[in-house]
């Protein structure tokens, strides 16, 4: 249970004049379980290093539980990270590298012993202890990393793309497992990945993170309802994206004017903008009513449990999807009603 | 014959071929190598050994009794602390240094290199010249840690190369990943790097140790013919003349070599990937 911020993290690596990490601030709140997101060389590796002690920030503030962590060694902080590739120390048995983090803390043998018994147990690998590293599986080389990071009871448990190298039943599983033992524990866990789908899984809280800069912070269900930015709309699936002058609640656009009642965004203010709305949010083919306009089906992709259909409106195109047991039928070249909700059009910045 | 018939005879030929070519080998190094022993260990306890006689018809103990005398064991405990100096202090001075050309990119990494492998270009004598110069100035001549200094220029070469090797396939993120889980500098050292590079240490230790073993011209000249070391030794007795006791001390000079070797001769097997099979014979 510990309580992370970054304050104002900055790293500029040597030789390079772009930061890979740029004032970044977080608060992460104690025994929760957070996603650096974004796309790789983005910043999110480095950030975790540097909370382990591994990279050294150009200039930022780190606390745990408010005291100042920097000046404390990498090995003191009680930030153990688990690699991507697990690095299981080769040389070593099973047991030795879930023992290694007690050894080196003087633990005697006995309990060492006991404890690793219990940690192969939690990770639901019983028996193993005697056996080699290069013996088991990628599933089981991580699921003993995992718990040769928690044998040592950290503040910060720090997990770098924990799923990556996995296929995907085993992903499944060991997602669970992290779930159900990060709930258990209640160790603060910070994940890094690329994967939009593996973050909204398993974090509380997701930190979007794009060329250094954090981008949004928030539940995973906000990047889908209010994203900050049209690149971070995209990146959680948004595909419907229209230039648009707003004028307090209104948007003008080149198909037409649409009011929205959503809470207004800091970021969008009046002036140019860009209106989104997520596919699944639009209606078709329903009795007009406010924010409806004419549309011409231009395409429609049956994908089983519902409809794909990609729509012109005026110069511009969208594409909206309609669950397959709604009644009625549309097919290409029909002109429909095309609805979108005002509660659900969202407005953001325009892209530069 | 038709061309399958060639297609069929073409590897079992191969096959013979390379296993002529194995025994062939065999026996070039038995050659090259046992029989010189041979002659040396028979020449040691012969008498009297001359033309045509296959083996010699008297044998004696006189040339190894007249060798094994306080000089030999002075210049034997004078090689051997030699030695293991310049092996303890060129593992020390070049695992960092192999560590930076083998891990990391950085400005001037090309000469770096270039001057750490010079000593193997430049003549060592004209080294030796210089360095004797100062070495007077700072009475290291003709004193053991003179020679052992000065025996570390043509040792190095080979121990940073042997050691860059090792890092260029070593990932140092299990470092890392041992401080985070509290281990310090030294503990990631010993638990984690040092298993790691055992066998590349011990590799480029051997060849510290020989090198030095039979450096001749440079302890000669730092020496000042003070310092008397196997080769040295040697060397003065070679122009005696009696082939028993060169013999003989030529194999009280070979066999801690030979005996080093074989102690290590697992790290040396192609099944340690450090040197990619070098020395599997």
């Amino acid at each position: 249970m510990t309580h992370v911020t970054l304050e104002q993290l900055v790293k500029v690596y040597a030789g390079s004049t772009k930061p890979a990490v740029n004032d970044f601030s977080l608060d992460i709140p104690s025994g929760k379980l957070i996603a650096f997101l974004g796309p790789s060389g983005c910043g999110k590796t480095t950030t975790l290093k540097m909370i382990a002690g591994l990279i050294r920030p150009s200039a930022g503030k780190i606390t745990f539980d408010g005291d100042d962590i920097l000046p404390i060694p990498t090995e003191k902080r009680g930030a153990v990270m688990v690699f991507q590739n697990y690095l299981l120390f080769p040389y070593m048995s099973v047991g030795d590298n879930v023992g290694f983090g007690l050894k080196m803390r003087g633990v005697d043998k006995r309990i060492i012993a006991q404890k690793v018994h219990e940690m192969l147990d939690l990770v639901k690998l019983p028996d193993i202890a005697k056996r080699r590293p290069a013996q088991l599986s990628g599933g089981q080389q991580q699921r003993v990393a995992l718990a040769r990071a928690l044998i040592t009871e950290p503040r910060v448990l720090l997990l770098d793309e924990p799923l990556s190298n996995l296929d995907a039943h085993l992903r499944d599983e060991m997602r669970e497992l992290i779930l159900t033992i990060q709930r258990k524990l209640k160790i603060t866990t910070i994940f890094v990945t690329h994967d939009q789908e593996e973050a909204v899984l398993l974090a509380d809280q997701v930190a979007l993170i794009f060329d250094g800069v954090l981008q949004q912070y928030a539940e995973p269900a906000e990047f889908y309802q209010r994203p900050t930015s049209e690149r971070a709309a995209r990146f959680f699936g948004g595909v419907n994206f229209l230039p648009a002058k707003r004028d307090q609640n209104t948007v003008g656009t080149a198909v037409g004017t649409f009011r929205f009642t959503a809470p207004c965004i800091e970021q969008a203010p009046s002036g140019d903008v860009t209106l989104t709305i997520r596919p699944e949010q639009i209606r078709l083919a329903e009795a007009p009513e406010e924010n409806t306009v004419i549309g011409r089906v231009r395409e429609r992709i049956y994908v089983g449990t519902y409809t794909r259909y990609k729509i012109t409106l005026g110069e511009h195109e969208i594409e909206a999807i309609r669950s397959a047991d709604l009644p009625g039928s549309i097919n290409e070249g029909d002109e429909i009603n095309v609805t979108l909700p005002s509660d659900r059009i969202w407005v953001v910045p325009n892209a530069r | 014959m038709t061309t399958t018939d060639m297609e069929k005879t073409a590897p079992d030929s191969r096959a013979r071929m390379a296993t002529l070519f194995r025994y062939a080998a065999l026996i070039l190094l038995l050659v090259g190598l046992v029989l010189p022993f041979a002659a040396f260990i028979i020449n040691s306890f012969a008498f009297r050994w001359f033309y045509p006689q296959l083996i010699p018809n008297e044998w004696s103990m006189d040339a190894w009794n007249s060798v094994l005398d306080d000089d030999l064991f002075n210049a034997l405990q004078n090689s051997i602390v030699i030695a293991l100096t310049v092996t303890i202090t060129s593992l020390i001075i070049g695992l960092p240094a192999a560590r930076a050309l083998g891990l990391y990119q950085f400005r001037g990494k090309r000469v770096v290199e270039f001057l750490i492998l010079a000593p193997t270009i430049v003549p060592g004598i004209a080294v030796a010249m210089g360095l004797n110069i100062n070495f007077l100035r700072w009475n290291l001549a003709g004193e053991v840690l003179g020679v052992a200094l000065v025996h570390l220029v043509p040792v190095m070469p080979y121990v940073v190369l042997t050691l860059s090797g090792v890092f260029a396939n070593y990932n140092p993120e299990f470092e890392e990943q041992a401080r985070t889980l509290g281990a310090g500098f030294f503990s990631t050292f010993r638990h984690v790097t040092l298993p790691a590079i055992f066998p590349g240490l011990v590799v480029a230790g051997l060849f510290a140790f020989l090198v030095s073993w039979g450096q001749y011209i440079l302890t000669f000249l730092i020496g000042q013919g003070r310092v008397i070391t196997m080769p040295v030794l040697l060397f003065t007795t070679i122009p005696g003349g009696r082939n028993p006791n060169i013999a003989a001390m030529s194999l009280v000079f070979i066999a801690p070599a030979v005996l080093i070797l074989i102690l290590t001769s697992r790290y040396l097997s192609g099944e340690s990937n450090t040197v990619g099979g070098f020395g599997q014979l």
